[in-house]
C-alpha cells in the first residue's frame, strides 16, 4: 500500500514522527516555525508542537539570523546527548557556520577520543533552484563530503528523504542532509511503517543496464533516469547507479556495476573542478582500471558563479542531453 | 572591586589551606608542563594559567562538579585538574600519550573529561562559545537545573559568534555564565590595541544579560562572587556575564619567547606584586592560619607530586599507529587509505 506524498512532505513527516517518538529531537533554524520554513518543509510544526503565541518554543526553535551561533547552540546540544536538526534556509547560508560544522561538530568525537558524541543533523536545500543566483545556488556537498567526522547524505526519491532522515536523526554523528530545492515536488510512496528506514551508507541500483553505469546522486540520479531513457532510443542500456550516500561511499555498489558495464559516467551537480564527482571517477580508476573499456566521464556544474538568466543558469545545471553527451564522447 | 582585603575573612582554616593547595598545585603542573615542551616531550601550541590559578580555583569552587557543564578554550589545563581529571590523564595529554584524556589525540589544547562535566579543550578563539551555550540549553530544555560557566579570553570576545551567542543566550534564557579571562592579552596584542572599549563587562548590556567585573586575583572573594552569580543563574534561569580581572605571567603559549615584544619587565614586575597566590599566602598568615615552616611544606611535597606525575606520564606509550582511525565516527571506521 503506502502513502503518496511528495519529497517535502516525506521529510515533513519523517520529521514529525520522530519528534513526536523522541523528546529530545529538536529542530530550530531560521523562519521554521510560525512561517513553516521557507521551503515548507516544517509546516504545520508550529501547532502541534507548540502555539503560534510561544515567545519561543524549544522543539520548533525559530532563531536569529546567526547561522554561526546557533549552529553552535545546536552542537552543544548535542555534546549533550539532546537531537537536533539543524536547518539552513539554504546551504550557502551554511558557509557562515562552517567553522562550528568543521572545527567543532566535526571533530569533537575524535578529539575526545570517543568521549563525546555529535548525534545532529544539518539538513537544507543545496544546488540551484530557480533563478536564485549566485549567493544562493551552491551545492555544498563535495565540500562537506570531504570532512572527516561527517556523514553526507543527499537521497534522490521520496522513499529515501523519508527513510534517510529518520536515520539521520537516530545517527549519533554529525550529519550532511542535502536536499536539492528541485526535488522538492517530487512525487512518490512511502510505507505507513514508522519504523521504516533506509541505512545510511548504503548506494542502490535503480534502474539496471549493461551498457555503461551513470553514477550520480540527489537530483542527478533522477536527470541520469532520464538520460537512460533517452539513451535507451539510441541502443544503449544504461545502469543507474543512486550513490545515496556520499560519506561514507558505498564503493562496492559503485565498483559492482563498473565491473558489469566496464563503462562509467559520474555526474554531478557541484561545480566540476573539484567537485564530489571527481572523487568516485578518481577511486574506479584506482581499483577498476582493468575493468574499464573507455576513460570515465565526468557530468558536472560549469564552473562559473551561478547567473541569474534562466537561459545562463540551465547552462550551467547539467541536464540529461549532457549526460547522453557524455556517454557518446566516451564512447 | 576589591583590590584590598578589605573584607572580613570567614573561610577555615582548612578551607582556606585547600585554596591554597590548589592554585599551588596547579602552577607547579603548569611549570612542569613548560619544562617537559622545552626538552621536547611536548610540542604543538601549549598554553598555561601561570598567574591565573585563582580565577579558575574560584569558579570551579561555586558550582556542583560533575553535574554543571564547563568549557574553554585552549588554556584548560586548571580547569580539568580542578574538575577532577586525574593529572597523569592531563600530563599524559600535553604529552601525546596513550594514557592521556584523549588517548594522545587532542593535546594541550583539547583536554576533555565529560563525566567530570569537562567539555573541552577547543582551540578555534570564540569558537566554543556557543557550545557552552548549547550545553546550558540542553539542561535548560531538560529542565534540569545544571549551569554551564563558559570560560573565554579577552580576545574572544570580540568574536562575532560570542555576540550571536549572548543574543540568543538572553532571548531563550540560558543559563549560561560566560567568563571573561580578562588577562589583558591576546596572545601578543594587548587590551587597548583590540578592545574599543577596554571595559569588556559592558557587552553583555545591549543583551539585556546580567553584566560586572570582578577581580580574579582574590581567590576568596573570587570564590564568594563567583558562587553567588552561579546560584543566581540556576535559580533565575539567566545568563550572566563576567569580566574577571587576571594576568598571565608566562608567554601566551609555550611558543611566545620573546615578551618583551608587547610588554616590559617592569610591568610583569609590578603585576608580580598581584600574585593571588602570594596575596592568599599573605592573608593566612596574618590570620595565623599558616606559616613559612607550613608553607614550604606544602610547596616541596607539590612539586614531589607533580614530579610522580611526570614520570608516570612518561611510562605511558605514544597512541598505536592503527588507532589513526578510531572514534572519527561512533560507529564505523572510514576505509583505510581514502
Ligand atoms: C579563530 C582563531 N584565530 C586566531 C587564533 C590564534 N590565536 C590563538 S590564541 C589567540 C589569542 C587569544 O587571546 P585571548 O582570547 O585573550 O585568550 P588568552 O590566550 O589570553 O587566554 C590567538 C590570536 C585562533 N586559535 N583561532
Ligand atoms: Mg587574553
Amino acid at each position: 500500500m503506502g502513502i503518496e506524498t511528495t519529497y517535502r512532505d516525506a521529510l515533513n513527516q519523517s520529521i514529525e514522527e520522530e519528534m513526536l517518538k523522541n523528546p529530545e529531537v529538536f529542530i530550530m533554524g531560521e523562519d521554521i516555525g510560525r512561517y513553516q520554513g521557507t521551503f515548507k518543509v516544517t509546516r504545520g510544526f508550529v501547532e502541534k508542537f507548540g502555539s503560534r503565541q510561544d515567545q519561543y518554543n524549544y522543539r520548533i526553535l525559530d532563531t536569529p539570523i546567526t547561522e554561526c551561533g546557533f549552529t553552535g547552540i545546536g552542537i552543544g546540544a548535542a555534546m549533550a546527548g539532546l537531537r537536533p536538526i539543524v536547518e539552513f534556509m539554504t546551504m550557502s547560508f551554511s558557509i557562515l557556520a562552517l567553522d562550528q560544522i568543521i572545527n567543532h561538530a566535526a571533530k569533537v568525537h575524535y578529539m575526545t577520543n570517543g568521549e563525546v558524541k555529535c548525534p545532529i543533523v544539518f539538513r537544507g536545500p543545496g544546488g540551484a533552484a530557480k533563478q536564485l543566483s549566485a549567493q544562493h545556488s551552491h551545492s555544498m556537498d563535495g565540500w562537506y563530503a570531504h570532512v572527516p567526522g561527517l556523514k553526507v547524505v543527499a537521497p534522490a526519491t521520496t522513499l529515501d528523504a523519508y527513510g534517510m532522515m529518520k536515520s539521520a536523526i537516530a545517527d549519533d554523528n554529525p550529519v550532511i542532509f542535502y536536499e536539492n530545492p528541485g526535488l522538492y515536488t517530487l512525487k512518490g510512496v512511502i510505507p505507513e511503517d514508522q519504523n521504516f528506514t533506509v541505512p545510511i551508507g548504503k548506494s542502490q541500483i535503480l534502474k539496471e543496464g549493461k551498457d555503461i553505469s551513470l553514477i550520480g546522486y540527489s537530483r542527478m540520479t533522477q536527470v541520469n533516469l532520464a538520460a537512460a531513457e533517452l539513451l535507451a532510443k539510441d541502443g544503449i542500456d544504461a545502469e543507474v547507479v543512486d550513490v545515496r550516500t556520499l560519506l561514507p561511499l558505498d564503493t562496492e555498489t559503485i565498483y559492482n556495476s563498473v565491473r558489469k558495464t566496464h563503462r562509467a559516467v559520474v555526474t554531478y551537480e557541484d561545480w566540476r573542478s573539484g567537485g564530489f564527482g571527481a572523487e568516485i571517477a578518481a577511486r574506479i580508476q584506482e581499483d577498476c582500471f582493468n575493468d574499464l573499456d573507455a576513460p570515465i566521464g565526468r557530468v558536472g556544474g560549469l564552473n562559473v558563479p551561478m547567473p541569474y538568466a534562466r537561459n545562463l543558469e540551465l547552462l550551467c545545471i547539467p541536464s540529461e542531453e549532457d549526460v547522453v553527451k557524455a556517454v557518446h564522447k566516451i564512447g | 572591586m576589591a583590590n584590598k582585603a578589605d573584607y572580613k575573612i570567614t573561610e577555615s582554616a582548612a578551607e582556606l589551606e585547600e585554596h591554597l593547595r590548589d592554585m599551588l598545585f596547579i602552577r607547579h603542573f603548569e611549570e612542569k608542563c613548560n619544562r617537559v615542551y622545552r626538552e621536547g616531550k611536548a610540542g604543538g601550541y601549549m598554553h598555561v594559567y601561570i598567574g591565573m590559578e585563582a580565577l579558575a580555583v574560584g569558579w570551579m569552587k561555586a558550582i556542583r562538579k560533575g553535574y554543571d557543564y564547563v568549557i574553554t578554550a585552549y588554556r584548560d589545563h586548571a580547569h580539568a585538574l580542578l574538575l577532577g581529571t586525574p593529572p597523569v590523564a592531563v600530563l599524559g595529554e600535553v604529552m601525546g600519550r596513550s594514557c592521556g584524556t584523549a588517548g594522545g589525540k587532542g593535546g594541550s589544547m583539547h583536554i576533555y573529561d565529560p563525566k567530570n562535566g569537562f567539555y573541552g579543550g577547543w582551540g578555534i578563539v570564540g569558537g566554543h562559545v556557543p557550545l557552552g551555550a548549547g550545553l546550558a540549553f540542553a539542561a535548560r530544555y531538560r529542565g534540569e537545573d545544571r549551569v554551564c560557566l563558559n570560560f573565554m579570553g579577552d580576545g574572544a570576545s570580540n568574536q562575532g559568534v560570542v555576540f550571536e551567542t549572548l543574543n540568543m543566550a538572553s532571548l531563550w534564557d540560558i543559563p549560561c555564565v560566560f567568563i571573561i579571562e580578562n588577562n589583558e592579552f591576546a596572545m601578543g596584542t594587548r587590551l587597548e590595541y583590540h578592545a574599543s572599549d577596554k571595559e569588556l563587562w559592558k557587552r553583555g548590556l545591549p543583551f539585556d544579560i546580567r553584566s560586572e567585573r570582578i577581580d580574579g586575583m582574590d581567590v576568596i572573594q573570587m570564590k564568594r562572587q563567583a558562587t553567588e552569580i552561579v546560584e543566581w543563574c540556576r535559580k533565575e534561569q539567566r545568563p550572566a556575564w563576567i569580566e574577571v580581572m587576571t594576568y598571565r605571567y608566562s608567554g601566551h603559549g609555550a611558543a611566545d619567547n620573546d615578551r618583551q615584544l608587547y610588554r616590559t619587565k617592569e610591568e610583569e614586575d609590578l603585576a608580580w606584586t598581584r600574585d593571588p597566590i602570594a596575596r592568599l599566602k599573605k592573608q593566612m598568615m596574618e590570620l595565623g592560619y599558616l606559616t613559612e615552616e607550613k608553607y614550604d611544606a606544602m610547596d616541596e611535597e607539590l612539586i614531589e607530586e607533580v614530579e610522580k606525575i611526570y614520570i608516570e606520564a612518561d611510562a605511558s606509550p605514544h597512541p598505536e599507529p592503527d588507532e589513526v582511525y578510531d572514534n572519527i565516527y561512533s560507529d564505523m571506521k572510514p576505509e583505510m587509505g581514502h
